[in-house]
């Protein structure tokens, strides 16, 4: 009975350690993502739950004086995400990324989810038509949107802007969403309908969440990791972390202590 | 269970608060379980009335705890330790409540009993000593409640054997006399749901260790024999 909830790993950090120059921003990370579930990462601001989630899709390459130490692992392939040798655009098409702020191309919203298509070299229109209207689909936005794709996206409600990132996210396939904090800036309706969405995609690809508010990693999330400090405190199934977390911080911070 | 508090004070105010209202009702239906017992020696009857009176008191608490139970969970949505002490409460108060009532129907077994005649006093020793051990319990669940000491809610929940033990041993010695002497029945039946009753509060006082234990634990050891050796 056990070993079919036995899930299988996405990807795992292995010895991760990352510096903003100087700076040790995240200490010795070890942890798994299990494929096709939901992970929150969880804790006080600057304990590295951010840096850690960009770390997936080397966001940090951006900036100079940023350095990765150690391994992020991604199966089945078993290719690390951090090697040199791994072309970043290419993980970025794995691994897709929304931010907080709803940040739509000043495109139209056809446009917009088929941005990442074009980029990959993909012209012909009716397989564009296709993969645009799957990727809405995908995100619960095409019933509001079939009959405007034209429209300058910028229009949208910030919830309707938050589904179709989402949907600009999703039109490369890719095989694990990084969400930060997706929903803060959105009021409790658009952000039931995005955790009502992390829970649909969850069937298709595994996602990993970092989030400010501790009952929505409790509603959504089959894992949560507390990260405090740079450092990975705890991590267990979020059943169990949030009624009996094994670690006096972690439970500190879950319960609204900070000692 | 943390020491720390929390950074809004008013957390730390309503569950305190919360919790002084359960030791309150605790107290309460401590006193109801010692006096129905002292009437049952005496033949005071006085004090059922007395009894009886509290447990409105008791009921209205407990209205009142739950109440406040859902007030928390609505503005809060307490986690962890907090999650497990306010679900723990909310059913720490239907036992105290049920011990309650337990006492009552004692109460009302002994004004039955005393009104109809003598208490026979061949009854005495066993039931009082029967008694004596189900409020011990109650009030060592209440202290393990109060200190949030898991070791103590334990040794409850294994003292309840006993008082099931002796309950069957009671039974048996007025199933003996009523087949002795048939004019002792209708008492023997009196004194039989006496027995009962405070059986009962022995399992009450057991459930409010269990809930206890997973307070302070996280553990849910309800119908798990294994759990409390």
């Amino acid at each position: 009975m056990q070993t079919h909830d036995k899930p299988q790993l996405k990807a795992e950090a292995r010895n991760l350690n990352f510096y903003y120059g100087e700076a040790k921003a995240l200490k010795n990370i070890n942890m798994p993502i299990y494929d096709k579930k939901v992970t929150a990462l969880i804790g006080p601001s600057g304990c590295g739950k951010s840096t850690y989630l960009r770390s997936f899709n080397r966001m940090h390459d951006l900036y100079p004086g940023n350095r990765y130490e150690g391994e992020i692992r991604f199966y089945p392939d078993n290719t690390n995400l951090l090697s040199p040798e791994v072309d970043p655009i290419e993980v970025r098409m794995r691994v897709g990324m929304v931010f907080q702020k709803p940040n739509p191309f000043p495109k139209t919203i056809y446009e917009n989810v088929a941005y990442g298509l074009r980029v990959r070299g993909e012209s012909n229109k009716r397989i564009l038509d296709e993969k645009v209207e799957q990727a809405l689909r995908g995100a619960a936005i095409w019933e509001e949107v079939k009959d405007r794709l034209q429209d300058l996206a910028p229009n949208l409600s910030g919830g309707q802007q938050q589904r179709l990132c989402i949907a600009r996210a999703l039109a490369t396939d890719p095989e694990l969403l990084l969400f930060d904090e997706p929903t803060s800036a959105l009021d409790p309706i658009a952000t039931g309908a995005i955790e009502e969405l992390v829970h649909e995609l969850k069937k298709r690809v595994t996602i990993l969440i970092v989030t400010h508010n501790m009952q929505q990693a409790a509603r959504v999330s089959d894992y949560t990791a507390y990260m405090y400090l740079g450092e990975m405190i705890e991590f267990g199934k979020t059943d169990e972390i949030f009624i009996k977390p094994n670690d006096k911080r972690t439970e500190d911070y879950i319960t609204g202590r900070m000692g | 269970m943390p020491d720390s508090l929390h950074v809004s004070s008013q957390f730390d105010e309503d569950l305190a608060r919360l919790r002084t209202h359960v030791l309150q009702m605790g107290g309460l239906v401590e006193t109801q379980i010692s006096s129905a017992i002292d009437a049952y020696s005496t033949g005071e009857v006085a004090s059922v009335k007395s009894i009886i009176e509290t447990d409105r008191k008791v009921n209205d608490l407990e209205k009142a705890i739950d109440d406040d139970c859902a007030h928390i969970i609505a503005k809060r949505q307490p986690t962890a330790s907090d999650l497990r002490l306010v679900l723990g409460i909310s059913k720490i108060v239907t036992d105290l409540e049920r011990a309650g009532d337990e006492a009552k129907k004692i109460a009302k077994g002994v004004r039955r009993i005393y009104e109809a005649g003598h208490m026979p006093t061949q009854y005495g020793v066993g039931i009082r000593h029967l008694a004596e051990a189900a409020l011990t319990m109650v009030r060592q669940a209440l202290d393990a409640f109060a200190r949030l000491d898991g070791k103590l809610a334990l040794s409850v929940i294994r003292a309840d054997e006993d008082v099931d033990v002796e309950f069957k041993s009671i039974i048996r010695q007025l199933i003996t006399h009523m087949m002795e002497d048939p004019r002792t029945i209708t008492t023997s039946i009196d004194i039989i749901s006496i027995s009962r009753a405070i059986e009962r509060i022995g399992d009450h006082a057991k459930n409010i260790s269990e809930q206890v234990v997973f307070v302070v634990e996280g553990r849910d050891i309800r119908h798990d024999k294994e759990a409390i050796k």
